[in-house]
């Protein structure tokens, strides 16, 4: 198959501390950052990977094209795929500032038709905004059929249908899709026995979690292409369609932490001193 | 001396440091150091040793502890995604990468939380290693050096002995040629990876009556008949890493197995040490700081007297020294860092006398700021400092190794006045 993974750099949510609100409240500020590849988006390549791969052997089975929008640092975080073992990038240059999900969509739709994937297999979100809406977006805009939530994909003719678990409340769903199609990928997808592409021998174990790229990886990952577009190059021109009015941050924690002999009292403390009951 | 394929991507340019062949786009901000040696290949694996570190290490840290021994799946792990070989050239079974990755890695790996399996690492991929590669043939290259760096083989440095540390002139294990074999008769004493290794680069005396010039490395397969491990020490710290008093009775090593030239061990030995006491320097640092960094999450919710205890203002002034320390000890093992990278990786010959000196003096200054760190961390944490439940504790125990580990403090003051000249 050829599978295009959208993915975005994310501000390290272990140095969540070091994220400000610019004093005119107008954005969060990214100085002293230190950025990481968005986990459910590293989920989604690591399961793009498991899908077109012998994971006994190491054969490949397909393409796997990463794609990210961004200024010129996210060439750095399309190297991370690249050193796992995709194939490919595709740096499309914007300030963050001018991208929404719907910019975001948009370019990924003139990217679909130039490039032709069977897939879009994609993180369900990032942890910076929390939006969770890029790909449903993008789903409307081809009008492909669209999986949320994957935590099982399993293919047995080679991707001609999917088998497709999502975890919602009450359980997992299970949907049959025919590609072409976009799925958005959930933590569970990177569990040991999560995605079966009727190649990999049920017998091969992969690993909780990601893979690494291990130093060879990120020495054959220099020299893997990354292709650079602009938003004008797509087409893609009318702007985003969200704006920000104001950012203020939560009001500081205050007290520390008080036991209560009972929850008589819990409640009352709740009702009289803290106002939320 | 070591042949690289690429070349090193940390050069001189004129006067000032540069990056070299830079792939990528440069940052938009200048860097806080004055140099800035590492690349994005470097930064992608720093990534990939501390998720490596916190993930797959850190949750057995406690484990491993109570255990004195981490489990040899370790090295196979490391040596699977590279952090062995790194800055080992790929003739030599390693990645072709410059020393800037050794630093990078011994920095990540602290993470891990135990300072055991760090230094087990550390003895795999920098202490017992190092020579092999300089000085090997492409037989014991095959056989040890890329076996140790795949992590298939666990290796171990042999130089201490009951009566001889770092004035090993005062060896007392011998290795006397018979036939094609040396025969090693001696024992060797605080062997960190010592009761598991499959071998050990070894430092014996093949001429008892030439002092320093008596002496050899001898590669020594540890099922060789005769090796035996008379002991396991019980340490005051670092317990999840295993350290062993070696026996030797007859050990018979065909001559193959020496390692460079008979009668050089000792020059050898020193040029080795040097990669020991740097990576063990970068690492002893990166600890203090993040020691440091985990008592401030203690400062923040600790209340003493109505007040976080990181509001008290003699506290805020003992974190501002002990933080500049830190910095300015960074600042020397960089330097030297950079020296060393800079005699072996950029021109490719021995570490000079002045590399040796400043390394030295990053070891000696290092372990006086960390011990500093280790004793106030304890002070900042009060009660709870001194107590199992908390990683303070161990911290304290595991440090002061460093003060004594890969030559004392006192053996790097001779040093510095001897390569002075004084």
């Amino acid at each position: 198959m050829k599978i295009l993974v959208p993915v975005k750099r994310v501000a390290d949510p272990d140095n969540a501390n070091k994220v400000k609100v610019s004093a005119d409240g107008a954005r969060v500020t990214s100085e002293g950052l230190e950025w990481k590849l968005n986990p459910f988006d590293e989920y989604a390549v690591e399961a793009a990977l498991r899908l077109n791969e012998n994971g006994a052997s190491g054969e490949k089975l397909g393409e796997v094209i990463i794609v990210s929008l961004g200024p010129d640092e996210v060439q750095t975080t399309i190297r991370q795929p690249l050193a796992m073992g995709a194939d490919r990038g595709i740096h499309v240059k914007a300030d963050d500032a001018e991208l929404d999900s719907t910019v975001v969509a948009k370019v990924l739709a003139a990217l679909v038709a130039q490039e032709k994937p069977d897939l879009v297999l994609m993180g369900k979100q990032a942890v910076d905004g929390d939006s969770n809406t890029a790909g449903q977006v993008l789903a409307e805009l081809l009008g492909w059929p669209m999986a949320t939530f994957a935590m099982a994909i399993e293919t047995a003719d080679g991707g001609k249908t999917l088998t497709i678990g999502r975890e919602v409340d009450t359980g997992v769903l299970t949907l049959k899709v025919t590609p072409p199609a976009v799925v958005t990928v959930d933590l569970r997808i990177v569990a040991p026995g999560s995605v079966r592409n009727g190649v990999t021998p049920d017998a091969h174990k992969y690993g909780e979690g990601a893979r690494y790229a291990s130093l060879k990886g990120i020495m054959a990952a220099k020299k893997k292409a990354i292709d650079v577009r602009t938003l004008a190059d797509l087409g893609v021109t009318d702007g985003a369609v969200v704006t920000y009015t104001k950012f203020e941050r939560p009001p500081a924690r205050t007290g520390s932490v008080r036991f209560v002999e009972s929850a008589q009292e819990l409640v009352q403390r709740l009702k009289t001193e803290a106002k939320v009951l | 001396m070591l042949a690289f394929p690429q070349g090193s991507r940390y050069q001189l340019n004129g006067d000032s440091f540069s990056g070299g062949r830079r792939r990528g786009p440069r940052p938009r901000k200048a860097p806080l150091v004055a140099f800035h040696p590492y690349t994005e290949e470097h930064e992608l694996f720093r990534k990939q040793v501390r998720a490596f570190a916190e993930k797959e290490l850190a949750p057995h840290a406690e484990e491993w502890e109570r255990d004195e021994l981490f489990p040899n799946w370790v090295f196979k792990r490391a040596g699977e995604l590279g952090i062995l070989g790194a800055h080992y050239p790929e003739s030599a079974g390693g990645s072709g990468g410059d020393n800037w990755f050794s630093i990078a890695k011994s920095e990540e790996l602290v993470k891990c939380g135990s300072a055991g399996v760090t230094m087990g690492l550390l003895v795999q991929s920098d202490m017992a290693t190092p020579c092999i590669a300089e000085l090997g043939t492409k037989d014991q290259i095959a056989e040890f050096l890329e076996p140790a760096l795949r992590g298939e083989k666990i290796a171990a440095l042999g130089v201490s002995e009951p009566g001889a540390g770092s004035d090993v002139a005062g060896l007392r294990t011998t290795a006397r040629v018979d036939g094609d074999d040396y025969v090693i008769n001696g024992s060797k004493t605080y062997i960190t990876n010592g009761t598991r290794a499959d071998f050990v680069t070894l430092l014996c005396k093949t001429d008892p009556d030439a002092g320093h010039h008596g002496i050899s490395i001898l590669l020594v397969p540890t099922n060789a008949k005769g090796f035996s491990v008379s002991k396991k020490l019980s340490k005051m710290g670092n317990w999840a890493s295993d350290t062993a008093e070696l026996f030797f009775d007859n050990v018979r090593v065909p001559k193959r197995n020496l390692l460079g030239q008979e009668g050089m061990g000792f020059i050898y030995l020193m040029q080795n040490f040097q990669s020991e006491r740097l990576v063990g320097s970068s690492s002893a640092i990166a600890g203090a700081f993040l020691a440091l960094d985990r008592s401030l999450d203690w400062g923040r919710e600790r209340m003493a007297f109505g007040k976080p205890l990181i509001k008290r203002e003699v506290w805020q002034h003992k974190l501002a020294e002990l933080y500049t320390k830190c910095e300015a000890a960074k600042a020397l093992v960089y330097k030297s860092a950079d020296a060393f990278n800079h005699d072996r990786y950029v021109t490719q010959g021995d570490v000079s006398f002045e590399t040796t000196k400043l390394i030295a003096m990053s070891k000696l200054f290092v372990g006086d700021v960390a011990s500093e760190v280790a004793d106030q961390v304890v002070q900042f944490h009060g009660g709870m400092g001194y107590l199992e439940e908390l990683w303070v504790s161990r911290y304290f125990r595991d440090q002061r190794l460093f003060r004594i580990g890969g030559g004392t403090s006192e053996v790097m003051k001779y040093m510095i006045a001897k390569l002075s000249g004084w």
